[in-house]
């Protein structure tokens, strides 16, 4: 063992980190605003608004995230349609093909939470709303989504980490996330156990603040259940 | 009668073959390569693990009587995976380098490795630091082609590093990458394929004395019967007929 070398190389993870930061960040974001309308979507019950987002959930639930990876990284680029169209600078680059990956893969995950929560609202809060003459937008906008959204808090902390560990999968189309970082340096000093072990240490410190963040979250989301002293 | 007669013939026939094989087991050499790096170690249609190195190392296995199980293993991972004794050697086209013989031992050189960029047939590219500035340059992680382009180009041109030298070669038949910079042999069986028909090699060869040998555990008896194993194939013509099913000029 020799850590000196994770002394050397520290600056190199941190940047390799604050990588790993924004692609969590930026997806997480785009794929929750996705998320609301397929979940929306998904909790119809028609048949044929129900339909679209149920094959895309599958899709993306059944299939690994490499593979989505992979399909948008050099799948696309192999059709020249894809090439000569105006998207080409953006899917040119490893940064946004892993965004839309990552982001498509955790919306299908958030929507599914979102759908659970929903059919998990007690039907009497549902029936007292229409009872004083609520009309569905209101009721959505007033008592489920608010309702939803403090029952979908621990299972989408819980997305936000598998995430994190995911975008380990960047570092496979040439971005230099944390992983890619450190899989570089370990190609030039073979200390592999040494540098991992300093890459897994940051993940730690990554998934302790997304915890915490999110038990914040849940203490002032649901404040409303909590005892009073 | 008949049947005692046959049963005993049975175990004296198991237990030879058993002695036979608890001799032989002594002698197992386990050999990694990658089976990623055509035409050197790839693997064929039926999952069999082919190429130079691959009839190298069966060659040399041969010459030294000694049972052998070649592997795959990722190229990243492929000198901890020896250190961990997953495998006794790597016969993988590995440079001898200053880094890694801090960590493995290396036989002598079974063939010398020169560097060069490709790129699209029909674009003038100079391959000097000047004529690559600001370009996207590909090369594998963990080799000497994407070390040669970290240290030396890397203040100037955007190296991409690949897990794989199968996808340097996709990123750049899809434009992500205006140039590969990659050992000489692989990459001239890239371009005599359909994939790499559209694209030619670049200025000159980058001479960086690479030499390639294969690595075994520090201290281990067997880079000396390696050695020996390979000036025997080497004198007895076996060397050059290996190299002739794959370049048309030695690489020895």
């Amino acid at each position: 063992m020799e850590f000196g070398v994770v002394v050397e190389y520290f600056p190199r993870l941190l940047e390799g980190m604050l990588t790993t930061i924004e692609l969590v960040l930026v997806s997480g974001l785009i794929g929750s605003l996705l998320a609301l309308p397929i979940g929306l979507a998904r909790h119809s019950h028609r048949w044929w608004l129900k339909a679209i987002p149920y094959g895309y959930i599958f899709f993306f639930r059944g299939t690994p995230l490499l593979v989505q990876i992979f399909l948008v990284y050099y799948g696309l680029a192999q059709f020249d349609a894809v090439k000569e169209s105006a998207l080409w600078p953006y899917l040119k680059e490893p940064y946004w093909c892993a965004i839309i990956a990552f982001s498509l893969n955790t919306a299908a995950y958030t929507a599914e939470i979102l759908r659970g929560a929903l059919g998990a609202i007690p039907k009497g809060e549902i029936e007292a709303a229409r009872s004083i003459g609520m009309r569905q937008s209101k009721l959505y906008s007033r008592i489920m989504l608010p309702r939803a959204f403090g029952m979908l808090l621990p299972a989408y902390g819980n997305e936000i980490i598998l995430m994190l560990k995911g975008s380990a999968l960047a570092s496979t189309i040439t971005l230099l996330d944390l992983t890619g970082t450190a899989r570089t340096i370990i190609a030039r000093t073979y200390t592999p156990i040494e540098i991992f072990l300093a890459a897994g240490g940051l993940y730690l410190v990554m998934s302790m603040a997304v915890i915490y963040a999110f038990r914040q979250l849940e203490k002032r989301q649901n404040r409303h259940l909590q005892l009073s002293r | 009668m008949k049947l005692k007669n046959s049963l005993m013939g049975g175990l004296l026939a198991a237990s030879v073959a058993l002695a036979a094989g608890m001799a032989q087991a002594g002698d197992k050499v386990r050999i990694a390569t990658e089976g990623a790096y055509a035409p050197f170690n790839m693997v064929d249609a039926s999952g069999q693990l082919q190429g130079f190195d691959v009839d190298i190392a069966k060659a040399l296995c041969a010459e030294m009587k000694a049972d052998c199980e070649i592997v795959a293993q990722d190229w990243d991972g492929i000198i901890p995976g020896l250190r961990a004794r997953k495998y006794d050697a790597i016969i993988a086209s590995m440079s001898i380098t200053e880094e890694r013989q801090r960590v493995v031992d290396f036989t002598d050189p079974y063939y010398s490795n020169v560097l060069a960029f490709a790129a699209a047939k029909g674009i003038d590219l100079k391959t000097s630091k000047e004529g690559l500035k600001g370009l996207t340059v590909g090369a594998q992680r963990a080799t000497i082609a994407g070390q040669y382009l970290e240290d030396n180009l890397g203040d100037v041109v955007n190296v991409k590093l690949y897990d794989t030298q199968d996808n340097a070669y996709l990123d750049l038949a899809s434009g992500r990458l205006d140039a590969l910079l990659s050992d000489k042999f692989p990459a001239y069986d890239w371009l005599s394929t359909d994939a790499g028909q559209n694209y030619e090699f670049k200025g000159a060869d980058i001479d960086i004395n690479d030499k390639i040998g294969i690595a075994v555990r520090k201290n281990d008896p067997l880079s000396e019967k390696f050695n020996a194993a390979l000036q025997a194939i080497v004198a007895d013509g076996t060397y050059a007929e290996i190299n002739a099913r794959y370049f048309p000029f030695s690489i020895k």
